[in-house]
């Protein structure tokens, strides 16, 4: 008797030491999420997945949202800025039409920062891929090794910015994945204004969430996955 | 004892003359300290500037209190909500009367926050 009780008291110490590592990880990555002391951490992988079935042609809904957001002019001028564009694409032999959205896809071996001499384009601990402005010196190196064409230059001087998103003259800026807007627990602009529900975002790595069951489950493919970048964003029904 | 009444009188004009020679009038909105005392502010501002956009950009760690935001919600004008917009505005007045580039705000808005998002929602 008293050696099951025994067994009773360890089975209940440990068990109660296996629910706190189980809550521990929860509780770390909401603390993280919100992102105020401790700051962007490596056990978060922000993507998006796109599900080019649920994006209509036509719609533009994403790309005026984070024009916007970040107050582009969205003008379609050679020196205009864009972070997100729609693309409709066509498959000749079998006649089939898909639209879709591209932005920065936020590689995992971007080159973008492979190629900055000075060190201005960088990739945040938890993936997102960002121009450090106050370093950039407008050489765009970065546009031309971009294997997405995802970023612009800007090349008149700006006025009246979103105080949440500084931009200006004589530097590259692309899709930040709405940093501002991650780091107090939103999401980005594009992915809230999809009326289909297209872009899911969130947290690669994390088991539990929306992307990473759906990127589970379901076939998506990266855009040039030859290149090997591991780009963070993915498409589903390409 | 007149001549004494007088001298103290020249000497207090030329004092008051004086200290309104050599610091410039701003235009410091709603004020009050936040971060440290005003004299530590005026030398090291921009060291503070420097780390934090540092550590809000690369790291992710945003301090709100050392925020340039922050900074700019306290200190733009109560008239027209800007750190920038006049000669007497808060940055610009002392920058322009030490002479030193200001080009933080080439990029970064001079406009309080809460006034510029009333002014999206209105157009």
């Amino acid at each position: 008797m008293s050696d099951m009780d025994m067994n009773r008291r360890n089975f209940l110490k440990t068990s109660v030491g296996a629910a706190a590592v189980a809550i521990a990880p929860g509780m770390m990555l909401y603390s993280v999420a919100q992102g105020k002391s401790e700051g962007a951490s490596s056990k978060v992988r922000w993507g998006m997945l796109i599900d080019t079935n649920q994006c209509k042609p036509g719609c533009n809904d994403c790309v005026t949202a984070c024009n916007n957001e970040n107050g582009l002019s969205g003008e379609n001028n050679a020196t205009n800025s864009q972070w997100i564009r729609k693309i409709e694409i066509k498959d000749i032999s079998s006649g089939r039409e898909l639209s879709l959205p591209m932005m920065c896809q936020h590689c995992e071996h971007p080159p973008c920062v492979d190629v900055c001499p000075t060190n201005a384009s960088m990739k945040r601990a938890d993936g997102i891929v960002l121009v450090d402005k106050h370093l950039c010196i407008g050489c765009r190196y970065c546009m031309m090794a971009c294997p997405y064409k995802a970023r612009s230059f800007v090349h008149e001087p700006l006025h009246d910015q979103n105080p949440d998103v500084p931009r200006g003259r004589g530097t590259v800026e692309s899709c930040t994945l709405c940093v501002h807007r991650i780091d107090v627990g939103g999401k980005p602009a594009c992915s809230e204004a999809c009326p289909n529900k297209a872009i899911i975002f969130g947290d690669l790595n994390d088991a539990n969430s929306e992307i990473a069951q759906k990127v589970h489950s379901v076939a998506s493919v990266q855009i040039r996955a030859d290149l090997r970048l591991n780009p963070g964003v993915r498409y589903q029904g390409l | 004892m007149r001549l004494l009444v007088s001298l103290l009188l020249t000497l207090c004009v030329s004092l008051a003359w004086a200290s309104e020679a050599t610091t410039p009038k701003l235009d410091i909105g709603k004020g009050g300290q936040c971060v440290e005392d005003t004299q530590w502010m005026r030398k090291n501002h921009m060291h503070l500037l420097k780390h934090a956009r540092d550590d809000a950009l690369r790291r992710g760690i945003r301090d709100e209190k050392r925020s340039l935001k922050v900074c700019i919600e306290c200190h733009a004008s109560t008239q027209d909500n800007s750190v920038i917009a006049r000669e007497d505005s808060f940055c610009v007045g002392c920058h322009k009367f030490e002479a030193v580039k200001l080009d933080c705000f080439e990029c970064h808005s001079g406009t309080r926050k809460s006034a510029w998002l009333q002014q999206r929602k209105a157009k």
